[in-house]
């Protein structure tokens, strides 16, 4: 990043330690220069009123309000806690075991949606035809869709009542598996997640396979290597930055899964308790039971873990990435 | 990595390169998968299409069986339908919805522009620490925000208002870094300093010379952040009360939640599954439309 600022910045202020060998340019560079700073901050004004209102102001909010507790012990006022709410929240079952279960969604979730997602843009990336084309846009549709609507649509699709399973498997003499039991719960939910966002993430990595230069594909051919080994060895190493990228709106999403086992609670009750991951938590925390403080300290717990999750994740990959 | 490839901003098309997979089995073999592949994502789609010609029971007991029309073709009556139950507060919501996608994901683009381009092109003090804490604050999960700002809007009395939903939407550090290193290859600055030599003012610079060239980059961005505020569940979940101001998937998601737990006249059924339809067709028709601006946009980020 730094390599390209410091090219193109003809009337920058001159480093602090030239000051004294700085020959001609004198006030009225300075003037332009201060005139230009003004303009820069202008221009970053306007979002940085919206991101200290709506960003570093909740942000700072939801710890303060995680250091303190506020109900009826307390008499309705603020009181600071310090610590309290953290060592609670970290020895309390329900935000670990939500806190596990995101875990392991990360951990089969994430695979699942860049494999099949990296398979479809590399084929999609040898073909040419008309049908691939179509084929691409049609894997892209569900990001389109609301996961609101997509979760919807699912609990359709999953109950024995609409949905077309007990036709599909009753061809072929079996009876369908219940979709909404607690059993099948966490493959229902991957399965609705990979469905959404695979199109997504394919449509990132299929952009940035199309930007090689195809020059590289004919010294490899001439080398001897196969589809398989170009694509190996060549494109997903040419690739990775995407990847690195991808993985991380993925790890980010899933660590906040909140939206399709809400919508899909209704349908299958039993099987998705109202704490289910640690945004639900929260949420039930605050609007069921109106503990904004002990919800802010989940919220912010879980922010701490997402941000350290791809902190890491961006670290082991800096070279892959290029974030150096 | 390099970068100037992919954010050039005049992406090239390759021609076509037959020539890598000649072996015609193979070809047929990854047809075969990409067919495959469009299936499991297109027949959901289809279900909720055959669905919204269905009648309330023709959904349970029907001739087509779940992926197939019915004898009956009910989606006229459906949509009526959509006008009368609850005095067509589905078209209330359906119109908050898009309220609430317009101003966020114009508003939201707006600021971004702005910034990316502040940031790119002008060397005011304090900007490689900008640029550093707007990094960071990608990595921030917008859910970790949605409690302190539910709290600190019902203190200055904004909660249950269209603004609840708009002003928090208008955030987009993603896009102001898309727009910032976009901006920073695709506006030479030679092309700025030499307007600044004729005596062009700043902001004629920014809409004549900037806002042209980054155009490929604010279409995407506009994509990304409205379909950010046309999916927001937990954020309207959370700051509306009235029914009235519900965007359409909180709005559906709450009949489904009724014909749930209801008795047999809260059961709208062939309501939610027409509404659903109708209301993914806007922005399926926008990215097919749209489609030669976001399919090289979307890898933007994917540059440093």
């Amino acid at each position: 990043m730094t390599s390209s600022t410091a090219v193109d910045r003809p009337t920058g202020p001159a480093p602090s330690g030239a000051r004294g060998t700085k020959p001609r340019r004198s006030t009225s560079t300075s003037t332009i220069d201060s005139k230009r700073q003004w303009w820069g901050w202008l221009f970053v004004a306007p979002f940085t009123v919206v991101f200290v209102l709506f960003l570093i102001i909740p942000l700072s909010y939801a710890f303060w309000m995680s250091l303190h507790n506020k109900g009826l012990a307390t008499g309705g006022e603020s009181v600071f806690v310090g610590a309290d709410n953290y060592v609670r929240a970290f020895t309390d079952p329900v935000f670990l075991e939500g806190l596990l279960r995101v875990a392991k969604f990360v951990a089969v979730m994430v695979p699942v949606q860049i494999g099949l997602a990296l398979v479809c843009a590399l084929v999609l990336d040898t073909l040419a035809t008309r049908l691939s084309k179509a084929s691409r846009l049609l894997i892209f549709v569900p990001y389109a869709v609301p996961a609101v609507i997509g979760a919807l649509m699912w609990g359709f699709l999953y109950s024995p009542r609409f949905g077309p399973a007990t036709d599909v498997f009753g061809l072929f003499g079996l009876t369908a598996p219940d979709f909404l039991s607690s059993s099948m719960i966490f493959a229902s939910l991957v399965n609705i997640v990979t469905w959404q966002w695979v199109g997504y993430y394919m449509i990132i990595i299929y952009a940035a396979l199309r930007t090689i230069d195809p020059s590289v594909y004919e010294a490899a051919r001439i080398d001897g290597a196969n589809g398989l080994q170009t694509a190996l060895r060549i494109k997903v190493p040419m690739v990775s930055s995407s990847m690195v990228m991808v993985v991380v709106f993925s790890l980010i999403g899933t660590l906040q899964f909140f939206t399709e086992p809400t919508v899909l609670r209704s349908v299958a009750q039993g099987a998705i308790p109202s704490d289910y991951t640690p945004n639900m938590y929260a949420y039930s925390l605050a609007f069921s039971y109106s503990q904004f403080n002990y919800a802010s300290t989940i919220a912010f717990a879980l922010g701490i873990f997402v941000f350290i999750g791809s902190y890491i994740f961006l670290y082991v990959t800096r070279k892959q990435s290029g974030l150096k | 990595m390099t970068t100037d490839t992919q954010t050039s901003p005049t992406a090239t098309r390759r021609p076509s390169r037959s020539g890598t997979g000649a072996n015609g089995g193979r070809r047929i073999g990854s047809h075969a998968f990409l067919v495959l592949m469009a299936l499991y994502f297109v027949v959901p789609l289809w279900f909720l299409v055959v669905g919204s010609t269905k009648s309330n029971s023709g959904l349970f007991v029907g001739s087509g069986g779940a992926l197939w029309f019915n004898d009956e073709f009910s989606l006229v009556d459906n949509i009526r339908g959509l006008f009368e139950h609850q005095g067509g507060i589905y078209w209330i919501w359906l119109r908050n919805s898009f309220i609430y996608a317009f101003a966020g994901g114009v508003g939201a683009t707006v600021l971004a522009v702005l910034a990316g381009y502040g940031l790119a092109k002008y060397h005011f003090r304090g900007r490689t620490a900008y640029f550093t804490v707007l990094l960071g604050s990608v990595m921030v999960p917008l859910t970790a925000l949605t409690i302190p700002t539910f709290v600190l809007l019902s203190d200055i009395g904004l909660i249950n208002t269209m603004w609840a939903v708009i002003l928090p939407s208008l955030l987009s550090p993603i896009g102001v870094y898309l727009i910032r290193v976009y901006s920073q290859d695709a506006i030479p600055s030679e092309m700025l300093d030499a307007g600044r030599v004729d005596g062009a003012g700043e902001l004629r610079l920014f809409f004549q010379v900037a806002l042209p060239l980054l155009r490929p980059a604010i279409v995407t961005v506009l994509l990304l952040a409205t379909v950010f505020s046309w999916n927001n569940f937990f954020l309207p979940l959370a700051v509306l009360r009235d029914t009235d101001l519900l965007p359409v998937t909180v709005g559906l998601n709450q009949w489904q939640a009724l014909s749930n737990a209801g008795a047999g006249g809260e059961q709208v059924w062939n309501l939610i599954v027409t509404g659903a339809m109708v209301s993914i067709i806007p922005l399926i028709a926008a990215f097919l439309g749209l489609q030669k601006y976001w399919q090289g946009g979307l890898s933007l980020g994917s540059v440093k």
